[in-house]
C-alpha cells in the first residue's frame, strides 16, 4: 500500500476577485522511501498541494473541496480530529520552506525550536531533548553545534538557516518530508549541500519526499517520480526516465526545451512557451495549456482531455494521444540541431 | 580578440564599504578587465561575490575606492557635468527586480518617456508618443499598454518595460543585473530570447551579471568568474565550460545539477563538493580568498594573493598552482 495517496484534491482560496481555484483535481500516489518532485510554474498549485497534504490550508480564505482525499496509510487525514492532526503535523509528516528566516521564529533560540517537536511528540524530557537537538544539528552538518544551539536564526547565514529547519523536519523521524522549494533562495555550491543532507537523510531514515522545484536540475538529482502541473492540474507524471527521455505532454516538452543546457555545446535560441499561464479565477474550458500551447486543436478548447496511460506509471492528459488525433513526434528535447 | 574595439577598461577596481570602527567590506578588490564592443560579458559568482557592486560601480553609479574606469578611453568617475550626462546617455541598466525597479505611480508612456524627455530626443509630443510605441512593440508589448499602470503586468512583463526604458535613451551599453532571476522558467527563455535579437538589431554590448551559469553560457561570448570581490578566471564561455581551470570555478560548475537523470547520477560520485560557506567579506585576510575553501591550497596561498595570468588563448586565470608559477 502506498504510504500516501492523493484522490481527487481540490483547492479553492476565496478572494474579494472571486473564488481562485488553485488546485482542480489533483491525483497521485508516494511510495514509501522514494522521492516524487511536482515541478511547474508559479502560481500552478504545486505549493498548495504541499500545504494540503501538510493540513496547512487556512479557513475561512482557503478551502479543501469535498470529495477531495488524502489518504496517509489508507486513512484520510481530512477526517481526522484536533488530536490526531496534532500527532500528525511534525510527527509523521513534516515540512521545509523556501524562505527559512521567515519560517524559523525569530524570537526563540534555535535549539529550543528543535526541542519543541521532540517533547511534543516523542516525550522526552527538556534535558534529552537538548542533546538530541545537538546531535540533530551534528547530523546536517552545522559546526560547533553544541554552541549554535543557544543562537537565534538571525546569526545563521542563509545555508545555515536551511539546515536548522532540515534539523526541525526530521528530529522526529517523519514518514513523509515535503519541501517546498528548499534550495531556490540558496547559492549552487550550498545547494548541492543541502540536496546531499535531504538524500542522505532520506536513505537512512527511509523517508518519503515530495519535493516542489521549479529547477529541472534539482528534479534529475533527486526524485525517482515526477509529476509536472499546469494550472492547477497535473498534465503528466511518471517515473524521472519516462518524463526526462519520453515527456508525452507538450507543456513538458516546452518546459524541457526552455532550460538551457551547461553541459551541451549549442547556442541556438531557446525554445520559448509564448504567453502566460491562464488566470485562475476564471473557469476552465477545455485543456488549460491550450492557449499556449503550438499542438492546439480544436477539441483542446472546448474539452479536458482524458489522462491516456504509457506503461505502468506513465500517464499523460493530452488530445494529441487519441486514436484519432493525428501523430506528432516527439520533439528534439535538446532544442534544435 | 585583439583588433576588437574597447568599450570599457576596468583597470584596478576597488570599492570599500565602510560597515563600522575598522570594518571595511572589500565589495570589489582589486578587479581589472575589458569590455569589448558589441561583446556580452557574462559576470558569475555567489551571492557577496561582488558581481553587482562591480557593475555599478563600472557605470559610476557607486564612487570607486581606488582604480579607473575607462569609457572609451574617459575616466567615469573624474567626468565633468556634461560628459557625465552624455555618458548616462550612452549607458543604461536593467535591473533585477522588476517590482521594485519601476515607479508604481507612473504610467508605462511616462516611465519610457522620462529619459526621451531628459535627454530632448523627441522634437514634439507626436514624436515622443511614436517611440513610446516604438520602444514597446520592440519588447514585445503593444500600443495599448501604454497608459496603464505597472501593477497591471506580469513579472515577465515588467521586466519587458524595464528593458524599454533601458532602450529609449538608444544607449551603447547595459548592464543587466541578474535580469531574469525573478521569472519563471519559461518566461526566462522568452526575455533572453528578446535580450539577443535586441543585440543583434542595435549592436548593444551588455555586462550580464547573474548567479545561473547555464544562462550565463548560453548568452555570453565571455565569462568572468568572481570570488569574494576579486576576479578569479576570465575567458571565453565554450573555454570556461569545458576548461575550467581554477578550482572554484570547477567546484561551482560541478554543483551545478543537470536536468538529465542519468548524466546526474554519473556525475554525483565525482562532484567536488565544497565545505562549508562564502566567508564574509569584511576584514579579510591576506592570500588568495579562496584558499580556506580550496582542496588544493598550498603555504603561499595563504601568503600571497595570485595575479591574473593569460595562461594562454586569452584564458586569464587567479591561482598559483594553475598559471604555472608552482606544479
Amino acid at each position: 500500500m502506498p504510504i500516501l495517496e492523493v484522490k481527487n484534491l481540490r483547492v479553492s482560496y476565496h478572494t474579494y476577485a472571486g473564488e481562485v481555484k488553485s488546485v482542480r483535481g489533483v491525483n497521485f500516489t508516494l511510495e514509501k522511501g522514494e522521492a516524487l518532485a511536482i515541478v511547474g510554474e508559479s502560481g500552478c498549485g504545486k505549493s498548495v498541494t504541499a500545504k494540503s497534504v501538510m493540513g496547512l490550508i487556512k479557513a475561512p480564505q482557503g478551502e479543501v473541496k469535498d470529495g477531495s482525499e488524502i489518504l496517509y496509510n489508507g486513512e484520510n487525514i481530512l477526517n481526522y480530529d484536533k488530536k490526531q492532526w496534532q500527532n500528525y503535523k511534525g510527527g509523521e509528516c513534516a515540512i521545509i520552506f523556501q524562505d527559512a528566516l521567515a519560517a524559523l521564529n525569530p524570537t526563540m533560540k534555535v535549539g529550543k525550536q528543535i526541542m519543541e517537536n521532540l517533547i511534543e511528540h516523542k516525550h522526552m524530557t527538556k534535558a534529552e531533548a537538548e542533546k538530541e537537538a545537538i546531535e540533530m544539528l551534528r547530523l546536517v552538518g552545522i559546526p560547533e553545534p553544541e554552541k549554535r544551539v543557544k543562537q537565534y536564526p538571525h546569526q545563521f547565514s542563509g545555508g545555515m538557516r536551511q539546515r536548522v529547519m532540515i534539523a526541525i523536519a526530521f528530529a522526529c523521524d517523519p514518514k513523509i518530508l515535503i519541501c517546498d522549494e528548499p534550495t531556490t533562495a540558496l547559492d549552487v555550491t550550498i545547494q548541492g549541500q543541502i540536496l546531499d543532507i535531504i538524500k542522505d537523510l532520506q536513505h537512512k531514515n527511509g523517508t518519503s519526499v515530495i519535493m516542489i522545484t521549479h529547477d529541472l536540475g534539482v528534479v534529475a538529482n533527486i526524485a525517482q517520480k515526477i509529476a509536472v502541473m499546469y494550472s492547477g492540474i497535473i498534465v503528466e507524471r511518471g517515473t524521472c526516465e519516462d518524463i526526462f527521455y519520453k515527456p508525452r505532454h507538450p507543456y513538458t516538452w516546452a518546459l524541457i526545451k526552455s532550460v538551457p543546457r551547461l553541459d551541451l555545446e549549442n547556442k541556438q535560441e531557446l525554445a520559448t512557451i509564448p504567453g502566460t499561464p491562464p488566470d485562475l479565477l476564471n473557469p476552465l474550458i477545455g485543456c488549460p495549456f491550450s492557449t499556449r500551447c503550438e499542438y492546439c486543436m480544436q477539441i483542446c478548447k472546448e474539452q479536458m482531455p482524458e489522462y491516456t496511460e504509457f506503461g505502468s506509471e506513465h500517464t499523460a492528459a493530452c488530445w494529441l494521444h487519441h486514436p484519432l488525433a493525428p501523430k506528432v513526434e516527439m520533439p528534439n528535447l535538446e532544442g534544435g540541431n | 580578440m585583439e583588433n576588437k574595439e574597447v568599450l570599457f577598461s576596468i583597470e584596478h577596481l576597488k570599492k570599500y564599504f565602510n560597515v563600522g570602527r575598522d570594518a571595511v567590506l572589500k565589495a570589489v578588490d582589486d578587479v581589472s578587465f575589458e569590455i569589448y564592443k558589441g561583446e556580452t560579458l557574462g559576470m558569475v559568482g555567489e551571492s557577496g561575490c561582488g558581481k553587482t557592486t562591480c557593475g555599478r560601480t563600472t557605470i559610476g553609479l557607486y564612487d570607486k575606492t581606488d582604480g579607473k574606469v575607462l569609457f572609451k578611453g574617459k575616466d567615469v568617475h573624474a567626468m565633468t557635468a556634461k560628459e557625465k550626462f552624455e555618458f548616462k546617455k550612452n549607458v543604461q541598466m536593467v535591473f533585477q527586480d522588476p517590482y521594485s525597479s519601476l515607479n508604481p505611480r507612473m504610467t508605462v508612456a511616462d516611465i519610457i518617456g522620462e529619459g526621451i524627455d531628459i535627454h530632448k530626443l523627441a522634437k514634439n509630443k507626436e514624436e515622443r508618443q511614436q517611440m513610446i510605441y516604438k520602444y514597446l512593440e520592440l519588447v514585445g508589448l503593444n500600443k495599448e499598454h501604454a497608459n496603464r499602470f505597472v501593477h497591471e503586468f506580469s513579472g515577465g512583463q515588467r521586466q519587458r518595460i524595464g528593458i524599454a526604458r533601458a532602450l529609449a535613451v538608444q544607449p551603447e551599453f547595459m548592464v543587466l543585473d541578474e535580469p531574469i532571476s525573478a521569472l519563471d522558467v519559461s518566461i526566462q527563455a522568452q526575455i533572453v530570447n528578446l535580450l539577443i535579437d535586441l543585440q543583434k538589431k542595435m549592436g548593444l554590448t551588455y555586462l550580464f551579471v547573474a548567479h545561473d551559469l547555464s544562462m550565463v553560457k548560453h548568452i555570453s561570448d565571455r565569462v568572468a568568474v568572481l570570488y569574494l570581490g576579486t576576479l578569479v578566471e576570465l575567458t571565453t564561455s565554450e573555454e570556461l565550460y569545458k576548461n575550467p581551470n581554477h578550482p572554484y570555478t570547477k567546484a561551482l560548475l560541478s554543483a551545478i545539477p543537470i536536468p538529465d537523470p542519468k548524466i546526474e547520477a554519473q556525475n554525483d560520485k565525482n562532484k567536488i563538493r565544497l565545505q562549508g560557506e562564502v566567508p564574509s567579506p569584511i576584514n579579510t585576510k591576506a592570500g588568495c580568498k579562496f584558499a580556506g575553501r580550496c582542496q588544493y591550497a598550498i603555504d603561499i596561498c595563504e601568503k600571497q594573493m595570485p595575479q591574473l595570468k593569460d595562461i594562454g588563448n586569452n584564458h586569464f586565470v587567479a591561482c598559483h598552482l594553475c598559471s604555472g608559477d608552482i606544479k
